[in-house]
């Protein structure tokens, strides 16, 4: 009975997950998006295949979590790569249709003829009186103004003296209405239809914009003719372009800036010089670190050594989120504790937030502090690997501790560890959350005309094209992501094969 | 321990405990500071490290309660820290459960089931996750500004958005679930499955069971990555009151408004069960890993 209950709940389930899909596909449609539509619609039917077939069974189990992996992670990165290839920007926001939708959107206010407008309440819903300087008077039905959608009335011409309306809604009700007044239109017996033209004033509009057979606009205003241009995605009139523009594909001219327009390409160099340094010396400084502190721990005649190791793992159990902007307010230049102690022991106060090296210096300082307690956890493990007979062995031959270190404990765990210092290096090379918390890629360069910083890695320069300095250009900005990419994908793969050949040689 | 020992042994053990209790006093020195910080009056340090007196006003605004200042004034708190807190609990836990059911089903057809494709899949898995999803920061952006238009409750600037976003990341944690399922033996299944269940009933009845230690795991792991997550966070959301902790304690430390009192008492109010969280997580994860595998 329970059994056969849980089936119809699950198959009650299944059903209005179909019907809001379907809902959710027709409202795309209906919003002049039918190959969103079409792909929502495969997606769907994909899912009832995979739950009413048989043969599919095993997609049952698969479908929610590939369908999650595949729109989140794969498809933003093919997305990202399609984004390199537009002149998507603040400025190119809009679609082809929504840019013509806009202009045809736009309205002018006819010259002459104004309407002083008062609001007055009626019950809980409000009428709109108008009145021209004849003394016309114009009144609307009741309208709840309640919905901002475009809504178009008509007025009825009454005698000022026989119109019992109330009082006029004072200022502060005008302007909490203003939103919705807005799209009001008022049609007069004239025929003319006027809108608000402030919050004491209707005017009639009319349309701006006429649309041509060929795609082109007319302005009825001044005459001049707005044609689309599908290189530079605006519409332009005598050459000069008129905003909003809208996206359009520019081949691979983002990657040829990157590449060749100096003002991109200097400091995309430099900044990618630093981002291997960075990456580099990080993974040196925290396996050296790591290793050294590994190699005291697994030392047996220490005592307390889980004390310590609780202690030394402590600042990756930190969230980095919180450390790394504790650092920020400890190197702080004027008001930090460490240029405190260092002016009272030394007499010095480092600019380590306005000086390019020291500020480089301090984010490797920083990050090898967040990085080494994996490392050393790393390395603890493959130094427990090591056979012990090859230590009693080389204390019989009388070497040393730092004879052991490098003949036998370094050159044991090199192999398996490389794999694991290049996905090291990978992490770094796109840490983002480091320096957009830390410095946020200052001091900037002062002889670029982009805003790059000497301490940007790619990501967060790309970051900052994309989201932060004005004019954010998410085509170029994808463009970037797209090198980056193809560099980590080569990393990737490098490391790959290591491990593979790692997995063979044992 | 057969190895002969020297005099130097001796210096040499002391050397070690010497160097590691000095290497350790470095280490926690921002943790000591930042207390210290938390508890000194003002938001700026003039002076003394150590505070000469201890004053709890930070404390106060980070727990949402507002003082009377040193001018009588009402001092009352500038950023909302508990209910940021709240909402990172809150993307973290949902983003890991819905996670966790996905990558559960997931492994279980990988690790039990044959189909087309297995092989192929379970591979482009885990490459897709090795690309850093900062660089497609811009992707995502669209990709939930075009969603808020049919769905506005998952579109920019919403919980539910980002909780989806978060949920797609879910390829390491197919394997380590597929890893574990391997090592639990097929015929307990399958004499369930002769007794008459239906694979589905062997592994919500049979398997899931056996498998707890690991999502638990694997849960932890989730929650931890979804409380610390920055960068698709700080992309999507916008409004003071809908940010979580990662992208909202940034906001203690702009250059013009440096609140660095405010922000050392917040920092350890919403970091410290974290990390309390963290370090219970790793000592499950050791023990739940090697009790999985007796249970082989």
């Amino acid at each position: 009975m329970t059994r056969k209950l849980e089936h119809w709940v699950l198959l009650a389930l299944a059903g209005i997950l179909l019907l809001a899909g379907l809902y959710l596909t027709f409202k795309m449609y209906a919003a002049g998006q039918p190959v969103l539509a079409v792909i929502c619609l495969g997606i769907l039917g994909f899912a009832v295949f995979v739950y009413s077939s048989g043969r599919a069974y095993a997609y049952r189990y698969l479908f929610p979590g590939l369908l999650a992996a595949i729109v989140f992670v794969l498809f933003p990165l093919i997305y990202t790569f399609a984004i390199g290839f537009t002149n998507y920007s603040s400025k190119n926001l809009l679609s082809y249709e929504r840019a013509r939708q806009y202009f045809l959107d736009e309205t002018f206010t006819v010259e002459g003829e104004r309407y002083a407008f008062t609001l007055h309440a009626d019950g809980e819903a409000y009428r709109i009186r108008l009145e021209n300087d004849n003394g016309d008077v114009f009144v609307t039905p009741s309208l709840a103004l309640k919905q901002a959608a475009p809504l178009t009335v008509t007025a009825k011409r009454v005698e000022p003296s026989d119109a019992p309306l109330g009082e006029p809604a004072e200022i502060k009700t005008l302007i909490q209405n203003l939103k919705v007044l807005k799209l009001v239109k008022v049609k007069l017996p004239s025929g003319l239809e006027a809108s608000a033209a402030g919050l004491r004033e209707f005017a009639p509009v009319q349309k701006l914009y006429v649309a041509n057979a060929d795609g082109s606009f007319t302005n009825k205003q001044d005459g001049t003719v707005l044609k689309p241009n599908f290189t530079t995605g605006f519409f332009e009139s005598a050459g000069e372009a008129v905003q909003p523009g809208f996206k359009v594909g520019v081949g691979v001219d983002n990657f040829k800036r990157i590449f060749s327009e100096r003002s991109f390409s200097e400091p995309f160099l430099r900044i990618f010089g630093w981002t291997v340094v960075f990456a580099g010396l990080t993974v040196v400084f925290t396996f050296a670190v790591g290793v050294v502190l590994a190699v005291v721990l697994n030392w047996e005649a220490l005592r307390f050594r889980a004390v310590y190791r609780v202690f030394l793992f402590l600042p990756y159990a930190v969230p980095g989120f919180i450390s790394i902007l504790v650092f920020k307010g400890l190197f702080s230049e004027n008001s930090g504790e460490i240029n405190l102690i260092l002016s009272q022991l030394l007499g010095i106060k480092p600019n380590w937030f306005t000086d390019p090296f020291l500020a480089k210096v301090m984010i490797l300082i920083v990050n090898t502090w967040l990085g080494y307690p994996y490392m050393m956890v790393l390395c603890m493990g493959l130094i427990k690997a090591i056979p012990a007979d090859l230590y009693e062995a080389s204390a019989i031959a009388g070497a040393g501790p730092l004879t052991n270190f490098f003949k036998i404990t370094l050159p044991l765990i090199a192999r398996p560890i490389t794999p694991l210092l290049i996905s090291a290096f990978a992490f770094n090379f796109n840490n983002f959350v480091l320096i957009a918390l830390l410095t946020n890629g200052r001091p900037d360069f002062l002889d670029t005309t982009v805003p790059a910083g000497t301490t940007d890695l790619l990501v967060s320069y790309t970051y900052r094209i994309a989201f932060q300095d004005s004019g954010q250009n998410f085509g170029l900005a994808a463009a970037i992501s797209t090198v980056i990419f193809v560099m980590v994908a080569i990393l990737s793969l490098v490391n790959l094969r290591l491990t593979k050949v790692n997995a063979e040689s044992r | 321990m057969a190895v002969v020992l020297d005099k130097s042994h001796r210096w040499r053990v002391i050397a070690a405990h010497l160097g590691l209790i000095s290497f350790i006093s470095l280490i926690m020195f921002p943790f000591l500071m930042i207390l210290l910080i938390s508890l000194r009056p003002g938001n700026f340090a003039t002076g003394d490290l150590i505070p000469s007196q201890i004053s709890l006003e930070h404390w106060k605004l980070a727990l949402g309660m507002s003082y009377q200042g040193p001018d009588g004034q009402l001092v009352t708190p500038e950023f909302p820290v508990l209910l940021w807190l709240w909402n990172s609990i809150k993307i973290a836990a949902i983003s890991g459960f819905i996670g966790l059911v996905l990558s559960t089903t997931c492994a279980y057809a990988f690790a039990r089931m044959r189909f087309v494709f297995k092989a192929q899949l379970i591979n482009s898995l885990l490459l897709m996750q090795m690309f850093p999803t900062v660089l497609a920061l811009v992707a995502i952006y669209a990709i939930f500004d075009q969603i808020g238009n049919y769905v506005p409750w998952l579109g920019i600037d919403t919980h539910g958005g980002l909780i989806l976003a978060y949920t797609g990341g879910i390829a390491l944690h197919i394997w380590t679930i597929k890893g574990y399922f391997d090592t639990i033996p097929v015929e307990i299944e399958e004499a369930a499955k002769v007794d008459g269940a239906t694979p589905f009933q062997a592994f919500r009845h049979v398997l899931l069971p056996m498998a707890v230690p690991i999502l638990m795991v694997v849960f932890l792991l989730a929650f931890i990555q979804g409380i610390i997550e920055y960068p698709i966070a700080s992309v999507l959301l916008k409004e003071q009151n809908q940010l979580t902790l990662a992208v909202g304690s940034k906001m203690f430390l702009y250059e013009q408004k440096y609140l660095w009192g405010d922000f050392a008492a917040a920092a350890i109010l919403s970091g410290l069960p974290i990390t309390v969280v963290f370090l219970l997580a790793q000592k499950w994860m050791i023990s739940g890993l090697t009790a999985g595998g007796v249970k082989g």
